[in-house]
């Protein structure tokens, strides 16, 4: 709890310093954001005030999620840029509706040699056409990440110590999970699952319209041995699986809906027969089976790395032993 | 892109959304590097654009993606450019297609590690002469669907090839207005599957050694549902006894190795002009669907079902069914053509053409389950439901793109 309290005072700092800063927003090129087609590098967006250090750049505000998707065990760091004078506007608990000429950032890293080593950073640009996922992979040096448009793999050491080929995704990956309705969207910045001092800090510093109405937050995760399995898990399935397991989304013909708000127990799962899952089945009947985490599919997916049977499809190559147990906790307490 | 609205879907069907002139055409050659060159032009194509493979062996190591509208990706034969993903690292599928518009001609894809290839809400597609191939045979531990188009308007598959497939070789799902024609399944635990779609042609078609050859139903608890209208026709059905290699829980794990045509959950599908033989449980079978489900939209039983002229060869001598040696015994040697487990819903039950032989489970209730069958010969009233060819099949303008 404490190291949660002193990140959301970092993240207020970091607001209230951009809100009070005299000079005009500057480093960061708009142009780049809302008419750049196809941006080569990453510097040419000005996200950063060093890139290496991961230090963003006046009016780039960087924030966290309760609940994480996991990567590989990637270490993240987000960030949110609005242009100047624009607003957030608040929409209830889901996701912010961020103004034309916003960008989120996001970049991926893993530790070498004690040392952090950047992978890539995904940017995510609203244009007057809608939003467009460029992915940029970081040079051996460290100083510059360049547009990789067909992606690419590489071989990292996973905080778990594991040696793996980790995927860059190409454009189009992006949209498999940013798709919606056939438009690519942001997914993170959900209200539910931001903090209450990080969204209360934008409201004040006159870049959200107003504080949005949230039920009920995700649980952080670092917390999560205190909070109730099914919240725990149900956000687990809501950030890394529910992008794709809805209506209208890439995963909508397999009939299973993992979003939070979805309280029918046969469409997240509970009971219900594969659809298209092939030999990802693993022989079990059942996405979910109450009390038996080892009859259910779901369970089945989560913990196997082979092509055509795990799930997530896309940016995984180790299994979220992490996530797993959530899950399991959840199901074998049905 | 999501499915067409119906107003599109009549534009479309009338063929007035005019074609891109060809704005350019990209040559990809195999070798070095092909997984990031392929990828890259699958990306920075324009609409129009043909991409063109090269004759030879293309390795990849990723699943490719394409989402440009109105592109043609082109290889120099089914035997000639293969897309091979035997070291295939990540993705559920070989080739995503997720754009409108989009012709696939002319080249393969082996041993992709989940499925061939899948195009989701892509509206009139085209796959001529593709050609999905596990090559070491049938295996559980194949990738589930050779050619899987889902949740799609306008269809057109022909003169394609896929084998292998640890569910269904040639697999459409939850779309409308389909053709799979001329194509060949062989060796898949379903060859070919319609599954809660309507107005498909199934015409012309090669379904041999798979579990079963050719499958029509619907499931419930999907987005779409509703599936019928459907002609199968002209097809050669012929020894699908392959043992069923699926992996239990999917649907088709519990198709009998040896079943020629099963039409289940279902209105309105006609069966007719195809040859049949060596299908050693049945040639046809017609039943509902025997599962637990919750779900209003649903109906379980197979209606309007119309079994015309097909010529009926050896078969149902080796049925994988309780009971089997009985059987045998009873009709001697060999169950006719026809399996009908009797439940109708209504006046929608089976029909057939005077001269078809079958024989039926008379069942009284959907779940009855084995147990409750009093088999007896086949007697169903000769057929009254209509079936109108100009309301099945893909659209006219992705005809003319086979030509092109």
């Amino acid at each position: 709890m404490i190291g949660r309290w002193l990140f959301g005072l970092a993240l207020t700092a970091a607001v209230g310093a951009m809100a009070t800063a005299s000079q005009p927003l500057s480093g960061v090129s708009d142009a780049a954001i809302t008419d750049g087609g196809l941006v080569r590098s990453l510097s040419d967006f000005g996200f950063f005030a060093d890139a290496n250090a991961q230090i963003p750049a006046s009016g780039v505000i960087p924030y966290r999620l309760n609940t994480p998707l996991f990567s590989d065990g990637a270490e993240k760091l987000r960030f949110l840029y609005l242009p100047p004078g624009a607003q957030a506007a608040a929409n209830g608990e889901g996701l912010l509706s961020l103004p034309v000429g916003a960008a989120l950032i996001k970049t991926f890293a893993f530790r070498q040699d004690g040392e952090r080593r950047l992978i890539e950073t995904r940017v995510l640009l609203h244009r007057a056409d809608g939003w467009v996922a460029l992915p940029y992979q970081w040079d051996e040096a460290q100083q510059e990440a360049r547009l990789v448009i067909a992606g690419a793999r590489l071989t990292v050491a996973t905080p778990a110590g594991e040696t793996i080929s980790y995927r860059v995704p190409n454009k189009n990956q992006c949209k498999e999970c940013h798709g919606l309705g056939g438009a690519v969207i942001p997914i993170g910045p959900k209200a539910r699952n931001l903090s209450g001092e990080w969204l209360a800090s934008l409201v004040s510093a006159g870049k959200m319209d107003q504080m949005p109405q949230v039920a009920a937050s995700l649980p952080l995760w670092e917390a999560r041995e205190g909070e109730p399995a099914a919240a725990v898990a149900r956000a687990y399935l809501d950030v890394n699986c529910a992008h794709c397991h809805r209506p209208g989304a890439t995963a909508s013909n397999s009939g299973l809906d993992l979003r939070w708000e979805q309280d029918d127990a046969h469409a997240i799962g509970i009971g219900k027969r594969p659809v298209a899952a092939g030999r990802g089945s693993g022989g079990h009947e059942f996405d979910i089976v109450p009390g038996r985490s080892d009859a259910s599919i779901l369970v089945h997916r989560m913990k196997s790395l082979e092509g055509g049977v795990a799930m997530p499809e896309l940016g995984k190559s180790t299994v979220d032993e992490e996530g797993v147990a959530a899950v399991e906790r959840w199901i074998g307490g049905m | 892109m999501q499915n067409l609205n119906a107003a599109c879907l009549s534009a479309l069907i009338m063929g007035v959304f005019a074609q891109p002139a060809a704005a350019g055409v990209i040559e990809i050659a195999a070798g070095e590097g092909a997984q990031e060159r392929l990828q890259e032009a699958l990306i920075m194509a324009q609409p129009g654009d043909e991409i063109v493979l090269g004759a030879g062996r293309f390795e990849l190591s990723d699943g490719l993606s394409l989402d440009v509208d109105s592109v043609t990706v082109r290889g120099a034969g089914m035997d000639a450019s293969i897309l091979d993903f035997t070291s295939q690292q990540g993705a559920g599928e070989g080739l995503l297609v997720t754009s409108d518009f989009v012709t696939l001609r002319d080249f393969a894809l082996e041993n992709p590690k989940g499925d061939g290839v899948k195009s989701k809400g892509a509206d009139a597609i085209v796959y001529h002469r593709i050609r999905v191939t596990w090559t070491n045979g049938p295996a559980a531990t194949n990738g589930a669907y050779g050619i899987y188009p889902v949740e799609s308007t306008g269809i057109l598959i022909d003169g394609s090839k896929v084998s292998g497939a640890s569910d269904a070789g040639i697999y459409v799902g939850q779309s409308r207005a389909i053709t799979v024609r001329n194509s060949i399944a062989e060796a898949n635990v379903a060859g070919i599957e319609i599954e809660n779609s309507r107005d498909a042609l199934v015409e012309g078609n090669i379904a041999t050694r798979n579990t079963g050859g050719i499958l029509v139903f619907d499931l419930p608890n999907l987005p779409v549902m509703g599936g019928g209208n459907v002609i199968l026709r002209n097809n050669l059905v012929v020894a699908n006894d392959e043992p069923n290699f699926a992996p239990p829980g999917n649907i088709v794990a519990g198709v009998r190795r040896g079943t020629g045509i099963l039409v289940m959950a279902n209105d309105g599908v006609l069966v007719e002009g195809n040859i049949l033989k060596d299908n050693p449980t049945a040639h046809v079978m017609v039943v509902a669907y025997t599962q637990q489900y919750d779900d209003t939209r649903y109906n379980p039983y197979a209606r309007n079902v119309v079994v015309g002229p097909n010529s009926f060869g050896r078969g149902g001598d080796d049925p994988q069914l309780d009971g089997a040696a009985q059987l045998l015994a009873a009709f001697g040697g060999a169950l006719p053509p026809v399996l009908w487990d009797g439940l109708a819903q209504g006046a929608t039950g089976l029909t057939a053409v005077s001269g078809v032989a079958g024989w039926s489970l008379n069942l009284t209730a959907v779940g009855q389950g084995l147990a409750g069958a009093q088999p007896g010969p086949l007697t169903v009233p000769a057929p009254t439901f209509a079936f109108d060819d100009a309301t099945v099949g893909a659209p006219a303008e992705l005809e003319a793109r086979l030509t092109r």
